[in-house]
């Protein structure tokens, strides 16, 4: 029974779920340019849409993302199914280069050690090679691996959608 | 002879003048109709442009409502259209081993050895319910002399998220130990078996009913805590751990066990982890010859770049006369693993285990097994395996060599 108590005192002693998915790109989006502009759209149309899902090995759930541009820096926030739920991920790129990756909202109920700062870290730099994929290995994590998988492909997507929106503001 | 007009020639002018006069008035005419006729249809143009501009404005305008409502869909969905979802693995064996044991029985078998599937169900944001349906063996049937086939609920449980950093479960669950236990989908390990030491010394897949809570202190250390059913072993079995699982089935639920696991996954591609595991009778007490039990298990699993490397260790100490009768007292095993994954698709490893489930007395009672082979990703979720098994035996015990085929997948 102490046990029990032990573990019972725990849960009330750690902060609340504040989980609030708005709150928290905010957050990310303060963190990474300062005061924000106004979001855009990028709607998957033409080739974009085989393309990410080329990557995704599926449609993305939506028609569309929003996306912020300050100079050629873009940040998206995406979703990706690890096992059974949505991943949240802010993705910021600068010139075809990941320069962040921050996982929002994690609902899985195991593999959550990809919020850790230290996996993430190894997409920070990461450009697309050929075939969409990211140009260098990224460690995985034992049983976590459907959730490194997400992440890993959430930021391909990310680097080919800023690769569109490169293409798109060329004369 | 004819005399010509004299007045011809003025008459002529007169009428080419006239017929000028005339032709320039009817241009004028026309330019003006002409003009009227433009600038009637600049202004139609001006008015359908009008009107097409409100018209794209209103389909903006519908197509941006349209966009809320599927990305307001896709979010209620958790982006997907559903709470519910599926999911499965399955794997399917070849078995050619040779029994080098005098007298022994070759084991020459192709077996469906597990097709499980899943399904798991989003409440709300904190609430969620999670399954997983097996059968083993291809089919349970039932005759006189029973089947090797089970049809067995493997997990079931009810997981709340109590905050971002604590989830609570509740139900039928995999034991918070090892590497294999709670990840044993065939895409995730080497080998067509699962390895021998997380077999019969960490009974996996070891599940039990109870209580669980899950803290996440940093964002790269946990602990888990668990109440839950214990195992039921008898002096029958020489009080083996494997034969004292009940997975659920009417358990015994007198002598509860106690789980702990602490993990650490500070660097990418590390994880380092140790469990104990307290039960107060290891057979629910019915045998009075024995005692509480205690399981020790620690493992590193690494990753980097194309090399991974999986080491454990595991140990049971069991109290009571009984147990150390038979040298059942003391009961381990480890193994180490590396491997090789030189493209995404093709990886290769060797793996050296021992386990010994009667290691406390003089006897020689250990196993011991080299596996060595190859795993085919032709998908990341779809691999076929090939490898090879030697083992060293106690005397007088089964002794199987030879090789193994699987394939196997998950979704």
């Amino acid at each position: 029974m102490t046990g029990l108590r032990t573990l019972l005192l725990l849960m009330l002693a750690l902060p609340a779920w504040a989980a609030d998915q708005n709150t928290e790109i905010e957050r990310f989006l303060t963190e990474t340019l300062g005061k924000p502009p106004a979001a855009e759209t990028l709607w998957f149309v033409g080739d974009l849409r085989p393309a990410v899902r080329a990557i995704l090995e599926h449609d993305y759930p939506t028609a569309r993302v929003p996306y912020w541009r300050n100079e050629k820096r873009t940040v998206w926030v995406l979703n990706e199914i690890g096992k059974e739920m949505p991943i949240t991920v802010g993705i910021a790129i600068n010139e075809g280069t990941v320069e962040r990756v921050k996982v929002l909202l994690y609902r899985e109920s195991r593999g959550w050690e990809v919020k850790s700062p230290a996996f993430t870290a190894q997409f920070s730099g990461a450009r697309l090679a050929e075939g969409q994929t990211l140009d260098r290995h990224i460690d995985g994590i034992s049983g976590a691996t459907l959730s490194v998988r997400a992440l890993s492909r959430l930021t391909r997507v990310a680097l080919l959608l800023d690769r569109q929106v490169d293409k798109g503001t060329k004369p | 002879m004819q005399s010509r007009p004299k007045h011809l020639p003025l008459t002529a002018l007169t009428l080419a003048l006239l017929g000028i006069l005339c032709t320039t008035a009817a241009a004028e005419t026309n330019t003006d109709d002409r003009l009227k006729a433009l600038e009637q249809r600049l202004n139609t143009l001006e008015s359908e442009n009008r009107a097409l501009k409100d018209q794209v404005k209103q389909t903006e305008q519908k197509v941006e409502a349209a966009g809320s409502q599927m990305d307001r869909l896709a979010s209620q969905g958790g982006a997907t259209s559903t709470a519910t979802s599926f999911g499965g693995y399955g794997e399917l064996h070849l078995n050619k081993l040779n029994n080098r044991k005098a007298g022994g029985t070759n084991k020459d078998e192709l077996d469906l050895h597990r097709f499980v599937l899943f399904m798991g169900h989003q409440f709300d944001e904190t609430t969620r319910f999670f399954s997983e349906l097996e059968v083993e063996h291809a089919m349970a049937k039932d005759t006189a002399t029973g089947s090797l086939g089970v049809v067995a609920v493997e997990q079931m449980y009810l997981d709340f998220s109590v905050s971002e950093a604590m989830s609570v479960k509740a139900g039928l669950m995999v034991m918070p130990v090892g590497i294999i236990s709670e990840t044993h989908e065939p895409p995730t390990f080497y080998g067509v078996e699962r390895n021998p030491v997380e077999t019969n010394i960490i009974p996996t897949t070891w599940r039990e009913g109870g209580f669980a809570v899950t803290a996440r202190l940093a964002d790269n250390i946990s602990i888990d805590g668990m109440i839950s059913s214990g195992l039921a072993t008898t002096a029958a079995k020489n009080f083996a751990v494997r034969d004292g699982r009940l997975s659920g089935a009417s358990a015994k639920a007198k002598d509860l066990a106690y789980t702990a696991r602490l993990k650490w996954t500070g660097l990418p591609g590390i994880e380092l982890a140790t469990t104990l595991q307290r039960q107060s009778n290891i057979t629910q007490s019915v045998e009075a010859t024995a005692g509480a039990a205690t399981l020790y298990e620690a493992h590193a699993a690494l990753n980097h770049g194309k090399f991974g490397l999986r080491a454990l260790h595991a140990a049971w100490n069991l109290d009571g006369s009984g147990p150390k009768a038979v040298g059942a007292d003391k009961q381990n095993g480890w193994y180490v693993e590396p491997s090789w994954k030189f493209t995404e698709q093709w990886g290769v490893f060797v793996r050296r285990s021992t386990w010994d489930n009667r290691a406390g007395d003089v006897a020689d009672s250990r196993y011991r097994q080299t596996d060595f082979g190859v795993n085919f990703w032709p998908h990341a979720d779809v691999v076929v395996k090939l490898d090879y098994q030697n083992q060293q035996v106690p005397g007088g015990q089964d002794e199987y060599d030879g090789f193994n085929l699987g394939l196997g997948y998950q979704f």
